[in-house]
């Protein structure tokens, strides 16, 4: 495994009952940029982020963070889930989820005290919630559940933060708060992995990109990646997007959004 | 002996409320039905293997039984094929029958009957009792219910930020290194122990209302899961007392008293809790109504002002033709609208305030 990659996954394969959802897909994410994992629905790009967290069973192929595997540097990875995927009536804070971020490095059984709570009320300042610290959680709109959830993230205060759909559903505030906060993460040398749907978007908020199709189809910095052949690979002649990018009259065509792993 | 009656109450609501809320939480409440249902055959082999109804093998049975059901049942739902209710619904009256089957078969005349299983006998429980080098020290109830209840408090005291996690997000759990797997089984471990402690006092019916119903009632009058675990504490304990007491005055089933108060609390709950209660609920989309409707006449009113027949428009009298609402709910809104300020009236013509032209604005803004 390669120390001086983020990110170094070999062969992932990722089989539901004998199914392949992932395919031997190599991952390399060099440290200090921002990735946007992108592809169809069903392209096995938030089983590809689960796999390299350990949350899903690897069926072969093995993850490196920074050289070591991911059980022993898990303290640098940041996770953001789909926030669709938790029960918004449960009975808590805001202040109380965004400490959750706090939980690995705390340990079995230690409490979060004082330092932990100044650290989640300076993540919730950082995305604009802090008057709702108190407030409980489902009270929040979608934007701001994401960004309770982004918050949380910062307080893992990781090197590397793996974000399942960050944009899904949020409104557009909220959508240039989050990329505002991402590239000041690039900046202080921090490395973002995003699963990405807005094609458009790409270019604006990325540098580099992986296309996803249950294999890998291509990756690499947005320039050289991101091209109509490319994306055509990806995505078949099922998209509408091409022929709007050679028309060269950007119009906001995306493919349907809520992809369930 | 009633004294130690009531304290054989508390201790078992106390220690059943505490793992009922995360089962409710995690939407798991049927699984405190199938654990105090599947834990009869594990009774029964510890029983026919020492042939005694005291010996803590049958705790250890009781205790694998319950854990087999939950691993039964996982196992189906990863199979694809059965979803997790039909596979909890398939398990336990399988692990039952089976005790039931040996209960009939090899127990015979043995104080281990169907009955006493389901509903267990609360009024008995102080007759059993425990003496230490030769003194009485109280009902063996009392003291295995204690234990549990200070076990699940360690486990509480101990994993409450694990629980928490591994409950609201497993995978983020998960990713942090707090496995969802074992801490479920923590939790499952605690809900079968509990579940057969309780059972000599009040049964398998019992105990999966005092499991379930105090956490829910609690669930719907707080946002704080701290308050939600120690209210749930307290509705268990009040319900069940006041059941017992109406119970003994009556000279009814305790088991079932306690059961339906822990029904009564909840419906009062249901209905009256401050935020999620059924009124508060009518009482809010009422307001609702009320105040959308003021903001649908200040636009009304801010429309038709210019015209030749505001007279008309503008009149309270003619809100119903124009506007369809009904004479009663018209002067609601009148009056509401006058009160907040939003417009004045005038033997009957009605006209905007400033507030009200305001409201029109940010009405029309949205």
């Amino acid at each position: 495994m390669n120390k001086e990659l983020a990110i170094d996954a070999e062969d992932i394969t990722i089989a539901y009952h004998e199914k392949p959802v992932i395919w031997d897909v190599d991952f390399q994410v060099p440290p200090g940029i921002m990735m946007a994992i992108v592809g169809p629905n069903g392209a096995g790009k938030s089983t590809l982020l689960k796999g390299i967290l350990g949350l899903v069973k690897l069926t072969a192929g093995k993850v490196g963070i920074f050289g070591d595997t991911y059980e022993r540097q898990r303290k640098l990875v940041g996770y953001v889930p789909q926030r669709t995927g938790v029960d918004w009536d449960f009975p808590t804070t805001v202040l109380d989820v965004v400490l959750m971020g706090t939980y690995g490095r705390l340990g079995w059984i230690k409490r979060p005290g004082k330092t932990e709570i100044y650290q989640a009320t300076e993540a919730l300042e950082k995305v604009g919630m802090r008057d709702y610290s108190t407030r409980q959680i489902s009270q929040l709109s979608g934007g701001q559940q994401q960004r309770v959830f982004l918050a949380r993230a910062l307080t893992q205060d990781a090197e590397i933060f793996l974000m399942d759909e960050p944009f899904q559903g949020v409104d557009a505030a909220t959508e240039r708060t989050i990329i505002a906060i991402l590239k000041e993460l690039k900046h202080a040398g921090k490395t973002v992995v995003a699963v990405h749907h807005d094609l458009q978007t790409v270019p604006e908020y990325f540098d580099w990109v992986t296309l996803l199709n249950v294999r890998r189809i291509a990756g690499g910095p947005v320039k050289e990646i991101f091209t109509n052949e490319n994306l055509r690979k990806t995505y078949g002649g099922k998209l509408s997007f091409l022929e709007e990018k050679e028309s060269s009259s950007p119009v906001e065509i995306t493919p349907s959004k809520g992809e369930q792993p | 002996m009633i004294g130690e009656i009531i304290l054989i109450a508390i201790l078992v609501s106390a220690a059943c409320a505490i793992p009922g809320v995360f089962l409710v939480l995690r939407k798991m409440a049927l699984m405190s039905d199938a654990i105090s249902h599947a834990v009869l055959p594990g009774i029964v082999i510890g029983f026919l293997m020492t042939r005694s109804l005291s010996s803590p093998l049958l705790f250890v049975g009781a205790v694998g039984t319950g854990l087999l059901t939950v691993i039964l049942t996982e196992s189906l739902v990863k199979t694809g094929l059965v979803k997790e209710d039909a596979a909890i619904g398939l398990v336990f009256p399988a692990l039952f029958s089976i005790g039931v089957i040996l209960v009939s078969r090899y127990t015979g005349n043995v104080h281990l009957d169907i009955d006493a299983v389901l509903l267990g006998e609360l009024v008995f429980a102080p007759l059993d009792r425990i003496s230490f080098l030769g003194y009485d020290i109280g009902p063996r109830t009392a003291w295995v219910m204690g234990i549990i209840l200070l076990l699940n408090i360690g486990v509480l005291a101990l994993f409450f930020k694990e629980m928490k996690i591994a409950t609201f997000d497993p995978g983020l759990s998960k990713s942090l290194g707090f496995s969802p797997v074992l801490l479920q089984y923590i939790l499952m471990i605690s809900v079968s122990i509990t579940t057969v402690g309780a059972f000599d006092a009040v049964g398998s019916i019992l105990v999966v209302a005092l499991m379930i119903a105090p956490a829910t009632t609690a669930y719907l009058l707080t946002d704080d899961l701290k308050t939600m675990i120690i209210l749930s504490v307290i509705i268990g304990i009040v319900s069940s007392v006041l059941g017992f007491l109406i119970a003994w005055a009556l000279d009814a089933s305790a088991a079932g008293a306690m059961a339906s108060m822990c029904g009564v609390a909840f419906l009062l709950a249901f209905l009256f809790a401050p935020d999620r209660g059924l009124l508060s609920q009518i009482r809010r989309k009422h307001s609702q109504k009320l105040e959308f409707a003021v903001t649908m006449l200040t636009i009304h009113l801010s429309h038709h002002r210019s015209e030749k027949q505001c007279d008309l428009e503008c009149h309270e009298q003619h809100l119903t033709e124009h506007i369809n609402w009904d004479r009663h709910f018209a002067s609601q809104v009148v009056r509401k609208a006058i009160g907040d300020g939003m417009i004045s009236s005038s033997q009957g013509l009605l006209k905007l305030t400033q507030a009200g032209e305001q409201n029109v604005k940010t009405a029309m803004m949205e």
